[in-house]
């Protein structure tokens, strides 16, 4: 069922609005934490398909469907999947482990292939890996004999640009994340926090189109994740990325994204859809962005139990 | 250091090069000095007083002096360094192609699932052969000629340096090369900045354990049949009964084992650790 309501992204709306939009759909859950009325009135719930038709979507997956087939097993990783991104927006996937999320990243990213449906990426059909859809992994994919400055350059290395000009715009990136003093530290000199830090310097060094990130805070610890998600937060607003952003961490897709796509597991479906109209710039500790989080949880967890409940039922 | 909210403030180059020179200091310190030369002292020592004791006769058991006088000579009537050229030679071109080939060997079977199913398997076989075993083979085929000593040098590194080259391509993590492919890589970009680069640490050692082995299978090469060459020095010393010769000439042997090992291989190993960090654990 999608039951999501739309709000005009970077809204104007104001923070309380969470519960309001959400208990338009989840009914079940409308008992907890009440909403103050007075901002929840800010909100107007409108279709979805509204505002899509408003843009035409930068992302199209129509009915995409990946098998991974062995001579054991024939396993359907995701099933069915329809996501639309318009430029601009800030999109979270949520899902338990193994239900398929870094799979449909991967799919978007042309790393991986769909068994079936279509996915177009600015209308035309998506093909293969390209530098206008770059991937912020989770771990270890920086390149320890380069220094920062170096890895910084390397997708613009290959692109062919020159070294000049990879220098210029070198600096500008690692401005933006901070990291100019470091340009010549190398990888194993960072601390965890620096090296995700250079990847997001790296991946928006070429200018993608569409930023992919597959749980790119997820081996962080708890402070420096919340640094990392402020600032992912403060380089968007600024540079108007659009942004594909994989996470299991409610908080982090309530504090992000515009929208939320919760992803059911074995086979991988979405399951819901819920915008997120929260006021930016947002604070991770304010009522809203943390009820808004509960929220999803709730949808996350009913889930869960709805399709992995074994034959007997919990005991817990 | 991983709970840093804000960049911890890193040391200056300036820091780091008198960290650096701290390091040197500590590598010469006195007393290490001390320790090794009363070691070696000691060696030597022991070494005379054998000799003066003539359990053996003299022929047999030169003193540390007679070996050096040797030493002198060899190097003064050119002998030594004649063998050296020599020697050396057949190690550049016989290594230098073991690199190119195991490289190649090593980099298409870490690649290429088929080619490591294949070509693989052999090379694995073919590494447990001791290289001097090749040197039947390569008489028949090369005669006594210098091709025959470059082969057996060729095929006593090759191996260890394709399955070293193979390990490498195999340890580099997947997530490098798909971060390769991401930003539109080509293929032979992603080998030539990615594959060759991320091999470096598995090739650094392979590197060393071929030229030890290359190094080895061309003494006993050049002991066996081949004219010029340190191996060769060694068999006229045993021809002449010349045991301080012999003795002389290990000690060269020794000498320019070293060397690689201080000059090339270990350089290259630092430089691996430090931007790996693999030397800080």
């Amino acid at each position: 069922m999608n039951w999501s309501s739309v709000v005009g992204r970077r809204a104007s709306g104001s923070a309380g609005a969470v519960n309001g939009s959400l208990a338009a759909g989840a009914g079940d859950d409308l008992e907890t934490a009440p909403p103050p009325a007075d901002e929840a009135a800010n909100v107007a719930p409108v279709r979805d398909t509204v505002a899509a038709a408003a843009a035409a979507p930068l992302l199209s997956l129509k009915g995409v469907t990946k098998r991974f087939v062995t001579s054991r097993h024939d396993t359907t990783a995701i099933d069915d999947i329809d996501v639309e991104i318009r430029a601009g927006e800030f999109v979270c996937v949520v899902g338990p482990s193994g239900c398929g999320k870094s799979t449909l990243l991967n799919i978007v990213a042309g790393l991986d292939k769909a068994t079936s449906g279509t996915i177009t990426f600015d209308g035309k059909p998506l093909k293969g890996s390209s530098a206008e859809r770059v991937v912020v992994f989770q771990d270890a994919a920086l390149y320890p004999w380069l220094n920062v400055r170096a890895n910084v350059e390397f997708g613009l290395k290959m692109k062919g640009i020159r070294g000049k000009e990879r220098r210029k715009v070198a600096d500008r990136y690692l401005e933006l994340v901070n990291l100019t003093k470091f340009d010549k530290a190398f990888v194993h000199e960072l601390s965890g926090g620096m090296k995700q830090r250079v990847q997001l310097a790296r991946a928006l060094a070429v200018e993608p189109r569409m930023l992919l990130m597959d749980e790119p805070f997820a081996a962080l610890d708890a402070q420096t994740r919340d640094v990392l998600q402020a600032e992912l937060q403060d380089i968007w607003l600024r540079t108007g990325a659009t942004i594909l952003f994989i996470t299991h961490n409610v908080r982090e897709a309530a504090l992000l994204s515009d929208r939320v796509l919760v992803m059911t597991p074995g086979p991988g479906r979405i399951k819901a859809e819920i915008n997120v109209p929260l006021q930016r710039p947002r604070d991770p500790d304010t009522h809203a962005v943390v009820d808004f989080a509960a929220e999803i949880r709730k949808q996350l967890q009913h889930d869960e139990y709805a399709v992995s409940k074994p034959e007997g039922g919990y005991v817990i | 250091m991983s709970s840093e909210i804000i960049a911890p403030s890193r040391e200056s180059s300036g820091d780091r090069f008198f960290a650096r020179l701290g390091g040197l200091a500590e590598k010469i310190n006195p007393w290490l000095i001390f320790r090794v030369a009363v070691f070696y002292l000691g060696l030597l020592l022991i070494w005379e007083m054998l000799y003066r004791a003539e359990i053996w006769s003299p022929y047999l058991f030169p003193s540390p002096s007679e070996v050096w006088e040797e030493l002198k000579q060899t190097t003064e009537n050119d002998l030594l360094w004649k063998s050296i050229r020599a020697t050396m030679e057949r190690l550049a071109i016989g290594f230098t192609l073991a690199f190119v080939v195991g490289m190649i060997m090593g980099v298409a079977c870490g690649t290429m699932k088929w080619v490591d199913q294949t070509l693989g398997t052999l090379v694995l076989g073919m590494q447990s052969l001791p290289s001097i075993t090749w040197l039947p083979l390569a008489i028949l085929w090369f005669g006594l000629s210098e091709k025959a000593i470059i082969f057996v040098v060729l095929m006593g590194s090759v191996f260890a340096i394709a399955i070293s080259a193979r390990d490498g391509v195999r340890n580099i993590p997947k997530l490098q090369r798909r971060a390769a492919q991401v930003f539109g890589a080509s293929r032979w970009q992603t080998v030539r900045y990615v594959t060759l680069p991320g091999m470096l640490p598995s090739m650094a050692q392979g590197l060393k354990l071929g030229w030890s082995f290359s190094w080895r299978s061309l003494m006993a090469g050049e002991l066996l049949f081949v004219s010029g060459g340190l191996g060769y020095l060694l068999q006229i010393g045993r021809d002449l009964n010349n045991m301080a010769l012999v003795i002389a000439v290990m000690g060269v042997i020794v000498a320019i084992g070293l060397l690689f090992d201080r000059l090339i291989f270990g350089p290259l190993e630092s430089w691996v650790a430090n931007r790996w960090g693999l030397s800080h654990g």
